[in-house]
């Protein structure tokens, strides 16, 4: 049996109250709630305070680039499907430099479940906004304001008919690591976007902020509705909604439509060289 | 008339069918015996412009195109005011019957065929009896090619070719034997394929399981070579959504122990910088096909260069090992990608294959490739082989450190970007930074010892030595063979791999000859530049093109 203590204790570079703890300690719960042990399980992350979350963890890593986690993460699906594949970083990481990866990943629908510590803030280069950081949000960088809106991550999805669509926090961890839990079950791409205090840079959105206005979901919602989901992916104010925003099953897993990848890891897999003779062959 | 040579240009609008044309032209003399180089020029547009699909065929292997025609195949008028220049004295022009030429000797195709819907195979039946291969050969090919590709519209194309043939059997006077211009003893022995396809069948005979790629002229057949054999050679090729992305799934694929590779050209190639340093930081071996194209930015999409050598050569911020491979015939493209992969194995990080446009898209019939004794990459070492605990960068004396591929051992593997300890966490303890750069240049020496000697020809002691690498072999080939045959002491010194340079190798033959001349498809000399940096060995005279077009050996001898 899988224990929490399998994935490890490590000491971590980040500031104390951080809300990355909070997250670190239920994606733990959560694989052991899987029964993954730390070897069927790559976490691939990106750079950033949060990227530095699978250091922290025993499992396999891939720690690469600002904004590239998606992509790497991608790659190694598809040449080991049978690898729990999870790409972790933070809103810049994701959704700034890796917009684009974000919404192809859910265009794919590749079995990825991808993590996003969302502080709304830039916390390892010292509190530059975020692309989620409210608009007239005042930093060092942007002392008048920020001027832009907000990304919707959750709206995006949606808008995508992305497979799995959920909110969590960071200061709610057992609602958190059943979330994390079902995504990981979810086959094709999942996203938990996860609200987290930056106790050192972002000094509106609070502990006390999110706790006054996180909600979970009421019972009853129903998951599999879209424009409810798509409604529910704008609210964002008094109120916050956590919990399973969309979820849509039976949509074709990008993987599945290899057919090198139906007879398992590309790294087993022969060169057949009298099929290359006969490519060559066919060539006279 | 017979030949030792032949040269044909088939010029058109793009759309008009004029590949279709050429393909089936160059098949039909490969079959017959002939050996042939095939040079292709487009314009960065779908429909419309001036294109060209020139074929040098003969019984010796051509080794560089030739501006000289003995046929000029034009299916548009502008391709009559371009090249008519270039056809010699008896040569003949065939025109499809829309052009409207009144030009002494032409052979105009009945414009009721041309504006059949079937233009091209029409202008194929009068030219293929023109120049004398035998109806049955042609018809063979269509039904093998054409068929395949549009079996519906099949027979209309065999009966335009057959109408077109039997029209000139009886309206035309003049022919030129082209069966005789090829040994027919090789026929039906070689295989007619282009650079990037070459590239591709590298690739696979080494074993490359992944590919990621965003569509750029001229790289783009590699990928497409691989997607179409993908299923029988159990690969996955994924359209990435830009060139950061294709980089970046190379890496996390190889990571996994796919055999991995990405194609594209300088523009795309600038967008996977940070990738090549990601993949030189963590280690992980990935193959890169940067097909050159005249640039800086889009430059001339469609045409040829050999200007990216510093680019890739710098590429990646910090410092690694890397081996740049600059193959000068479609032999080479194969034989060089598949050692690509076994070294980028081997020293657990990048490795380039530098081509560019005019290889890319060149035809040529060659003998098909012996894959006896070639086996594929075996990714990662044996779990069996590895001490616990595990430590993916364990210093070691070679600088190479066992891999270990996730998920296939209860080893966990740990890769970073970050500087990291032996076991790859990240760290910021600047002994272990020290002892990790030392680690990873020490796989300098496995990359070394695999350099891949330059090829020579010529006597030992040369008076000049004309210098060549990548594509710009064949034309410094032929112009050496040329002055040789003049009675002048010539060499022809060629790099097939730029980087790194193995001085031991070459520096010796450079210093003793009175003159060396530098070829490169560039406007400042980046190879000789190159060779005076790690030799100091300075190259003074240099014959550099840098017009979009390939070098024949004409345009060499011209500025000797």
């Amino acid at each position: 049996m899988v224990d929490i203590k399998d994935f490890g204790e490590y000491e971590t570079a980040w500031c104390p109250g951080c809300g990355n703890f909070g997250i670190l300690d239920a994606l733990k719960k959560a694989l052991v709630a899987c029964g993954l042990g730390p070897h069927e399980v790559l976490i691939v992350s990106g750079i950033g305070q949060a990227a530095k979350i699978p250091h922290y963890l025993n499992v396999n890593v891939f720690n690469g680039l600002h904004g590239r986690a998606v992509p790497v993460a991608t790659g190694a699906k598809l040449a080991h499907p049978g690898l729990t594949v999870i790409a972790e970083s933070g809103d810049g990481c994701m959704y700034g430099e890796g917009g684009n990866h974000f919404i192809s990943a859910i265009r794919r629908n590749i079995d990825i479940t991808m993590i996003v510590h969302n502080n709304q803030v830039y916390g390892l280069t010292k509190g530059q906004a975020s692309p989620t950081s409210d608009e007239g949000f005042v930093t060092k960088a942007q002392p008048h304001g920020v001027y832009s809106s907000p990304f919707n991550p959750l709206a995006v999805a949606v808008a995508l008919d992305a497979g799995f669509v959920a909110r969590g926090y960071a200061g709610m961890k057992e609602h958190l690591t059943d979330l994390i839990v079902r995504a990981i079950r979810h086959r094709g791409f999942s996203l938990v976007d996860i609200l987290q205090p930056c106790v050192s840079f972002n000094k509106v959105n609070t502990y006390a902020w999110y706790k006054e206005r996180c909600r979970e979901l009421p019972i009853g919602y129903d998951p599999t509705d879209r424009e409810l989901a798509f409604r529910t992916a704008l609210l964002f104010g008094g109120r916050i909604p956590l919990g399973v925003i969309y979820e849509k099953t039976g949509r074709p897993v990008f993987e599945d439509r290899f057919t090198a990848l139906k007879n398992g890891p590309l790294a087993v897999q022969k060169t057949d060289f009298d099929a290359l003779r006969a490519i060559i062959a066919d060539l006279a | 008339m017979s030949f030792d040579e032949f040269n044909i240009l088939i010029g058109g609008e793009a759309g008009q069918g004029l590949v279709t044309i050429g393909e089936l032209l160059s098949r039909a003399m490969v079959r017959s015996g002939c050996y042939i180089l095939v040079t292709q020029g487009y314009q960065s547009r779908i429909r419309g412009g001036h294109n060209t699909f020139s074929i040098r065929a003969g019984a010796d292997l051509p080794l560089a195109p030739q501006d000289e025609l003995d046929v000029l195949v034009a299916l548009d008028p502008e391709t009559l005011d371009l090249h008519r220049k270039d056809l010699k004295k008896d040569g003949l022009i065939i025109a499809s019957g829309s052009v409207g030429v009144d030009a002494d000797g032409a052979v105009l195709v009945p414009r009721d065929m041309v504006l059949s819907g079937f233009e091209n195979t029409a202008v194929l039946g009068v030219l293929a009896f023109l120049i004398g291969i035998e109806s049955a050969l042609f018809e063979g090919l269509i039904r093998d090619t054409l068929g395949k590709k549009h079996p519906e519209a099949l027979d209309e194309n065999l009966a335009a070719f057959k109408k077109a043939y039997e029209w000139a059997k009886t309206n035309t006077s003049r022919r030129m034997d082209v069966s005789k211009t090829c040994k027919t003893d090789r026929s039906g022995r070689s295989v007619m394929l282009n650079g990037n396809q070459a590239i591709a069948l590298g690739a696979m005979s080494a074993g490359a399981k992944f590919c990621a790629f965003y569509p750029m002229t001229p790289s783009t057949s590699v990928p497409l070579t691989l997607i179409a054999n993908a299923d029988a050679m159990d690969l996955v090729v994924e359209q990435a959504e830009d060139e950061i992305a294709a980089i970046n799934m190379a890496i996390g694929a190889s990571f996994c122990g796919a055999p991995s590779m990405v194609a594209t050209s300088g523009g795309g190639f600038a967008l996977m910088t940070e990738g090549i340093s990601l993949a030189g930081m963590t280690e992980t071996p990935v193959v890169i096909v940067v097909a050159q194209r005249p640039g800086p930015a889009t430059g001339l999409p469609t045409r040829t260069e050999q200007a990216d050598l510093e680019f890739v050569l710098h590429a990646g911020h910090g410092e690694f090992a890397r081996a740049i491979f600059a193959p000068g015939s479609i032999e080479a493209c194969f034989h060089l990608t598949h050692r690509a992969f076994h070294l980028a194995e081997a020293s657990q990080g990048p490795v380039f294959i530098l081509t560019d446009q005019f290889l890319a898209d060149s035809y040529r019939a060659v003998e098909p490739f012996n894959l006896e004794g070639l086996a594929p990459v075996r990714a990662g070492a044996r779990v069996s082989d590895i001490e616990a605990p595990y430590r993916r960068y364990l210093i070691t004396e070679s600088g190479v450190s066992p891999r270990l591929l996730p998920g296939f051992s209860r080893h966990l593997v740990v890769a970073d970007s970050d500087e990291h300890t032996e076991d790859g966490h990240l760290t910021e303890d600047l002994s272990v930074r020290e002892a990790m750069v030392k680690k990873r240049f020490r796989k300098w020496t496995v990359v070394l010892k695999e350099v891949e000697p330059p090829e020579y020809h010529g006597p030992e002691a040369p008076e000049t030595i004309l210098l060549t690498w990548g594509s710009s072999r064949g034309a410094g080939l032929e112009a050496g063979k040329r002055l040789r045959q003049g009675g002048e002491s010539v060499g022809n010194l060629h790099f097939d791999q730029v980087w790194p340079l193995a001085q031991d190798q070459f520096l010796g033959r450079l210093s003793s000859a009175k003159r060396v001349v530098s070829i490169e498809g560039n406007a400042t000399g980046q190879f000789a530049r190159l060779i005076r940096r790690e030799t100091g060995f300075d190259i003074k005279d240099r014959v550099l093109r840098y017009d979009g077009l390939p070098f024949t050996a004409d345009y060499i001898l011209e500025r000797l």
